[in-house]
């Protein structure tokens, strides 16, 4: 995994609610047996003007000028602002690999659905929970002024405004310290592969019928 | 020890063990994977050289990608295809306790084919890379979507790396009136408690409705219960869980059974157990239910109006109607028993077993499909269901009513093979997810139950299925 430190980026706002993972990747693109490569049809249905299918040429796609991340102002955003249940919907971890292909680095909003939440951080993707009034505040600024960056800072948990107000974020110990040492948590784990055996076999013993 | 809800039961059988900050690795019983989130991590496992931890936790099917009809021309999507073969490959090369692939006769969505198998049994952690795994819930097992991360790291060490969630009860109290569902009182949960009112918990459904349901209207109902949020939903076991999974192929026999009934038995919320937060909601009150909007906390009952967004105070939740209304070309103050419908879908992981198709044939039976209607699919949740509903003869009686008989699968659920909607079709839909394009780009969604799914069909709108006795 890609590890996470510091990140001082651009912002770019997406003013809805319940932005569902079908919306950040359509089913279509779910075909694909790779990790990689999503980036170009993230949101594809709200980006591109008609329909789009795996093996098209995206660059020749008519783009939709009204969608927030075609906005020459916001290109190059690594930080997503985005609103109330974000990532609702299906388990595709498809979602975080667009974003992240994309070059997204972090999400912010007011709160995200379980599995997109802790899908982002397999995959380095910083999902950073504000309260409602500080996300407004953020939107209403980076809509206000073209070039809005903000900063975050994982090793202290906040995320640093131009003006320098800063706000803290929650992050499990666990995470924190697999995103910042970019470690690979199946490694973790089997570090632990001898109390799982032990585990296990006290199961076998008491729940045989769940042994083939 | 003090009390305990299910859910504080079921985890801590299955923690391995707990980190300072509450992380647990919570061992798991049963993988189940398909054919659209496992390619990734068989091959994560493959390019680190881990072997599966356990291959017989493993049951797999294909279901997202499968054709519903003209199986003899097998996958005619060469990416589809592709996707498909990978799995074959997959299991053929790391083992797997039973795989049921493309034109088997226990294929079929992965949520209808576990139980059907007696894959999944109360007591069980069940996983899957899939977000409608909460549906094995129904049984008593903790059962929950996973990312395909999740999937490699399930696949490598047999454990999840989780932290408890908190403890939520939606009680559903007194009987449910004639032509009310599960799927009815799923819609009416997720109108009253909104599509985060679940995020962070595990939901328990009880009460007497609940107790009343069969274990496929419990499956049902806890399918649903990601759409409120929650990744996991619960009832606890009791007689109809018990003999729902006796003599299944894969559940235990002879005194392994006695064993595990004795257990199962114990997976209940105790006494006086402490739920972080309770909802009650009157059964009795519930009127069949169908969603307006695009998330399926846009949800009405069948005598009710499209919603007006002037009277919405928030204006995030304001903006949202208005693009729902826009997406759904309604007026706000419509009664939804004017709304016409172009195509009715019937199957999903939600509405595709046995009684689902029982309750469609019921209101199809001696009717035909209204002129203006486009397509009806009847689209069984898998190999075993499509015989029993043929043993029946309920295939007949959608053809005989002008429905289309499909093999099973996804399908029309998120149109990932053909069958899929047209850019402003108005689909009644027995699936989950009514968001903006899951059905085809442009296509407009109304959840229903499969009785009011064919309601749809026979009137060319959506009707009260009460008063189509
Ligand atoms: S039927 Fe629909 S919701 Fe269920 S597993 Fe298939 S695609 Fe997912």
């Amino acid at each position: 995994m890609k590890a996470f430190t510091t990140l001082d980026a651009l912002v770019c706002p997406l003013d809805r609610a319940n932005v569902d993972t079908d919306a950040i990747i359509p089913k279509q693109f779910l075909k694909s047996i790779k990790r990689s490569g999503f980036g170009p049809n993230l949101f594809d249905e709200w980006r591109y003007l008609d329909h789009g299918e795996p093996g098209m040429d995206n660059a020749a796609r008519p783009q939709n000028p009204d969608f927030v991340l075609n906005f020459p102002r916001y290109r190059g955003a690594e930080i997503l602002l985005a609103r109330e249940n974000f990532g609702c919907g299906s388990s595709r971890e498809h979602a975080p690999w667009a974003l992240d292909d994309y070059g997204f680095r972090a999400v912010i909003a007011p709160s995200f659905a379980d599995i997109f939440f802790s899908n982002s951080y397999k995959n380095g993707l910083l999902p950073i929970v504000l309260p409602a009034e500080v996300v407004d505040r953020l939107f209403a600024e980076c809509e206000a002024k073209e070039g809005y960056r903000l900063t975050v800072d994982l090793p202290a948990q906040q995320v640093v405004t131009p003006d320098g107000t800063a706000f803290g974020f929650e992050i499990t110990e666990h995470r924190k310290r697999c995103l910042l040492g970019g470690l690979d948590e199946i490694g973790l784990t089997l570090l632990h592969a001898a109390d799982i055996r032990a585990f296990e076999e006290k199961r076998r013993a008491d729940q045989p019928w769940l042994f083939a | 020890m003090s009390a305990q809800t299910l859910y504080d039961k079921l985890w801590a059988s299955h923690v391995v063990r707990e980190e300072a900050d509450g992380t647990c690795l919570l061992y798991i019983d049963r993988h189940l994977v398909h054919e659209v989130t496992s390619p990734q991590a068989f091959e994560g496992l493959k390019l680190a050289n881990r072997p599966l931890w356990r291959k017989d936790s493993v049951v797999s099917t294909a279901d997202h990608n499968t054709p519903t009809d003209h199986w003899d021309q097998g996958i005619q999507d060469p990416i589809s295809r592709l996707q498909v073969e990978t799995l074959d490959a997959n299991i053929a090369e790391f083992g797997a306790r039973a795989y049921f692939p493309f034109k088997d006769p226990g294929q079929g969505i992965v949520h209808v084919m576990g139980p059907e198998q007696g894959a999944t049994l109360p007591g069980m952690t069940v996983v899957c890379g899939d977000s409608h795994t909460s549906t094995h819930g129904a049984f008593g097992a903790l059962a929950h979507g996973i990312g395909t991360s999740e999937v490699e790291h399930v696949m490598a060490t047999q454990c999840l790396v989780a932290k408890k969630s908190k403890n939520m009860r939606v009680a559903v109290t007194g009987k449910l009136g004639d032509g009310v569902t599960a799927k009815d009182v799923a819609l009416a949960v997720i109108g009253v408690i909104g599509t985060a009112g679940g995020t962070g918990y595990a939901i328990e459904f009880a009460g007497e409705a609940i107790a009343g349901l069969s274990v496929e209207g419990r499956m049902t109902l806890c399918n649903m219960a990601i759409e409120a949020g929650a990744r996991s939903g619960l009832v606890a076991v009791d007689d109809k869980t018990i003999a729902y999974v006796q003599d299944r192929p894969l559940s235990p026999k002879g005194e392994a059974w006695d064993k595990a009934v004795a257990y199962w038995r114990t997976l209940v919320s105790d006494e006086g157990a402490h739920f972080d937060h309770e909802v009650v909601l009157d059964g009795a009150a519930i009127v069949p239910q169908l969603t307006w909007g695009t998330s399926p906390e846009m949800v009405v009952g069948i005598d009710g109006k499209v919603p007006d967004p002037a009277k919405e105070a928030d204006p995030v939740k304001r903006a949202g109607m208005l693009r729902a209304l826009e997406y759904m070309g309604l007026t706000a103050g419509t009664p939804m028993q004017e709304i016409g419908v172009d195509v009715v879908f019937i199957g999903s992981c939600t509405n595709s077993r046995i009684e689902d198709l029982r309750e469609a044939a019921a209101v199809a039976r001696g009717r035909k499909k209204a002129a203006t209607v486009k397509r009806v699919l009847v689209v069984p949740g898998s190999g075993l269901v499509k015989r029993q509903a043929e043993a029946e003869g309920l295939d007949k009686v959608f053809t005989e009513a002008g429905f289309e008989w499909r093999e099973p699968g996804c399908s029309m659920c998120l149109a990932m093979n053909a069958d899929r909607l047209a850019s402003g079709e108005r689909c009644a839909s027995t699936s989950n997810r009514n968001f903006e394009g899951r059905q085809g780009q442009g296509g407009r969604t109304h959840l229903v139950s499969p009785a009011m799914a064919a309601a749809a069909a026979v009137t060319g709108r959506f009707a009260d299925v009460r008063t189509l006795a």
